[in-house]
């Protein structure tokens, strides 16, 4: 009975967390100076030589209404949710009109997800296996130095790792491109050739920085961990210190680096927005900023509201697997 | 002084050097150092000019100063009011308990997800890369005040049991009173712990932000710097001082805030006899 208690507050605050955070979004573009319809009104005006003040008035009309951008701010707020809820579509893109959010999202969505989780997926476990052979023998001169080098990588910002990798492989030794360019399509090895080529810089530049996180946190759990009374124990009885390490130790240590793992991949659908930037990379990050600079409200909405849901979920999630991974914690 | 370790000491004698170049050098600069073509361009470093002149003939070495000292005003301003706001709050919430802390628990959790960088850009839009420094402070405290909330919550929490709490509550002391005088010793080490990291997340948020031209490009922060050479093609044209000395600073600087941070709390879990 107190499971079925705790997942209903669990799954409510979850629906109320992101309510409130689309609700904030969604007010804030509306202050934006600029007006995408005006702006594409102006565009076209522009481009033919005249058109008759009549269609331009209908033209704004219709507009507007495809856009959702009729009324008050608060009937447009109430119509956004009343689509999203039922038809689950950010409708048009207002600056790559007449192509759907959602159309955009999903191409955008692949390149991120790919670097993304590779490199989150690589760094955690370099990270974890570095962290836990530097914590369960702490003494150890190489167990320091790796500890001191993942100090100096880890509190850099990855934009700033972003442009000393560009300094270095593109203008000093060019073997990666400046921006990225994608040659191909499909499973043809010169695609892929690209797509590795283009994404290496990038994904090295997260995942130097991540290495260094989990490394530093690894570390100071597992050595908490191999000072227990339980692992003295254990090698006073003779186990081989390498099992001591995979069974004693590893399970115990690895328990919150798995949620912050979880925490970390809900984030992804943020993207790497600097990095994407920096490197000219198709994803969700280059996505949002674009969606941005075009004023685009549904777009900017589309890529956010999935933003927040993602990370709320992932919350979620880790809440309520928890007590399953870690017999110790009880719902409450 | 005596039982500092070596992380704290290292990290406060470089935070200190950078202190002292962005606080106190500037006032013994005359002109203005972001005004275009005052020296020639471009020129290496040499025993004038440290650390040369960028392309718009500002000298490299006062502009960093100036820079420096407009980022330590951003992370300090965000650091103190985002913890202190964050602080209360979770304190608050915490031992008030019931509907205040439902309510305060739902904003933190609400503001934790909604992604900073995106509404950042957005806003910086808004503004065209002309938002004041101040604008870009109070956004961010906006963004970094729910995780001291959501920590001092949890702490509140276990220590509303303790016995000498009681006994403050039954002796007649409000709440108010007993969050600054009998809890606050506890949670200071921690505060100070997140105010340090605070300092951190808020000059790499506004660098970020600067990076990609949406902060204030006319003011000098680490990050705006940044953003200037790669509009004129430092790497490319080999002026490494210019984009090297605000890439360099940043790095040290964030590197000694963490030294500090992680320093400061071996230091206080050593006086607390752990």
């Amino acid at each position: 009975m107190d499971f079925y208690k705790f997942l209903l507050s669990r799954i409510l605050t979850f629906i109320l967390v992101v309510f409130i955070g689309i609700t904030a979004v969604f007010f804030v573009p509306r202050f934006l100076p600029s007006d995408p319809v005006e702006a594409m009104i102006g565009q076209m005006t522009s481009k033919s030589a005249f058109l008759d003040p009549k269609a331009v008035e209908t033209l704004r009309e219709t507009l507007n209404e495809s856009f959702g951008l009729q009324g008050s701010v608060l009937s447009q707020y109430l119509g956004f949710f009343k689509r999203v809820l039922l038809t689950q579509d950010f409708g048009p893109s207002l600056a790559n009109y007449p192509a759907p959010v959602n159309e955009l999202i999903g191409r955008a969505l692949p390149w991120t997800m790919g670097l993304l989780l590779t490199s989150t997926v690589i760094s955690w476990l370099i990270g974890n296996a570095i962290g836990l052979l530097a914590g369960f023998r702490k003494e150890k001169p190489y167990s320091k130095a790796l500890e001191a080098i993942s100090i100096a990588l880890y509190p850099i910002p990855y934009y700033i790792f972003a442009l000393v990798l560009i300094m270095l492989f593109s203008y000093i030794f060019p073997v990666f491109p400046l921006t990225a360019t994608f040659q191909g399509a499909g499973f043809t090895w010169e695609h892929i050739r690209s797509l590795i080529i283009n994404s290496t810089l990038p994904a090295l530049s997260m995942i130097l920085v991540g290495t260094g996180w989990w490394v530093i946190s690894m570390k100071t759990i597992s050595s908490g961990i191999a000072e227990e009374d339980y692992v003295h124990f254990a090698r006073l009885k003779g186990v081989k210190e390498r099992k001591i390490m995979s069974r004693y130790v590893l399970p115990n240590a690895a328990l919150p680096q798995v949620t912050m793992l979880a925490l970390q991949l809900g984030a992804i659908f943020n993207g790497a927005l600097v990095t994407e930037i920096l490197f000219g990379y198709p994803g969700v990050g280059t996505l949002i900023y674009n969606s941005i600079l075009q004023a685009d409200y549904n777009l900017i909405m589309g890529t956010i509201t999935l933003s927040i849901i993602a990370v709320a979920g992932a919350t979620f999630v880790v809440d309520f697997l928890y007590p399953f991974l870690d017999p110790r914690v009880r719902y409450k | 002084m005596k039982n500092w370790n070596f992380r704290l000491k290292a990290g406060v004698a470089i935070l200190a050097l950078f202190l002292i170049l962005g606080m106190i050098f500037p006032f013994f600069y005359t002109g203005n150092p972001i005004e275009w073509g005052t020296y020639p361009k471009n020129l290496k470093p040499s025993a004038d000019h440290w650390f040369g002149t960028t392309n718009l003939g500002q000298d490299t070495f006062w502009l960093l100063a100036k820079s420096l000292q407009n980022s330590f005003v951003i992370g300090l301003l965000v650091a103190f009011f985002a913890t202190v706001i964050g602080a209360l709050l979770g304190l608050i919430a915490g031992f008030k308990g019931g509907f205040i802390d439902r309510l305060i628990t739902l904003m933190t959790d609400s503001f934790i997800v909604i992604p900073s960088l995106p509404i950042l850009i957005l806003l910086g839009t808004m503004l065209k890369g002309r938002a004041s420094l101040l604008y870009i402070a109070v956004v961010l405290i906006v963004f970094n005040w729910p995780w001291p909330a959501r920590q001092l919550r949890a702490m509140a929490l276990s220590l509303r049991e303790r016995d000498f709490i009681n006994t403050a509550v039954f002796s007649g002391s409000g709440t108010f009173k007993i969050i600054v005088k009998e809890i606050f010793p506890f949670v200071a080490g921690w505060s100070l712990a997140n105010f340090v990291n605070t300092i951190l997340v808020a000059i790499g948020s506004e660098s970020g932000l600067a990076v990609i031209g949406m902060s204030s490009n006319e003011k000098a922060t680490l990050g705006t710097m940044i953003y200037w050479a790669n509009q004129h093609q430092a790497m490319l044209a080999g002026r490494w001082w210019w984009i090297g000395s605000p890439v360099i600073a940043i790095a040290l600087i964030f590197i000694a805030l963490f030294l500090t941070m992680t320093g400061y709390q071996q230091y206080s879990a050593l006086r607390r006899g752990k």
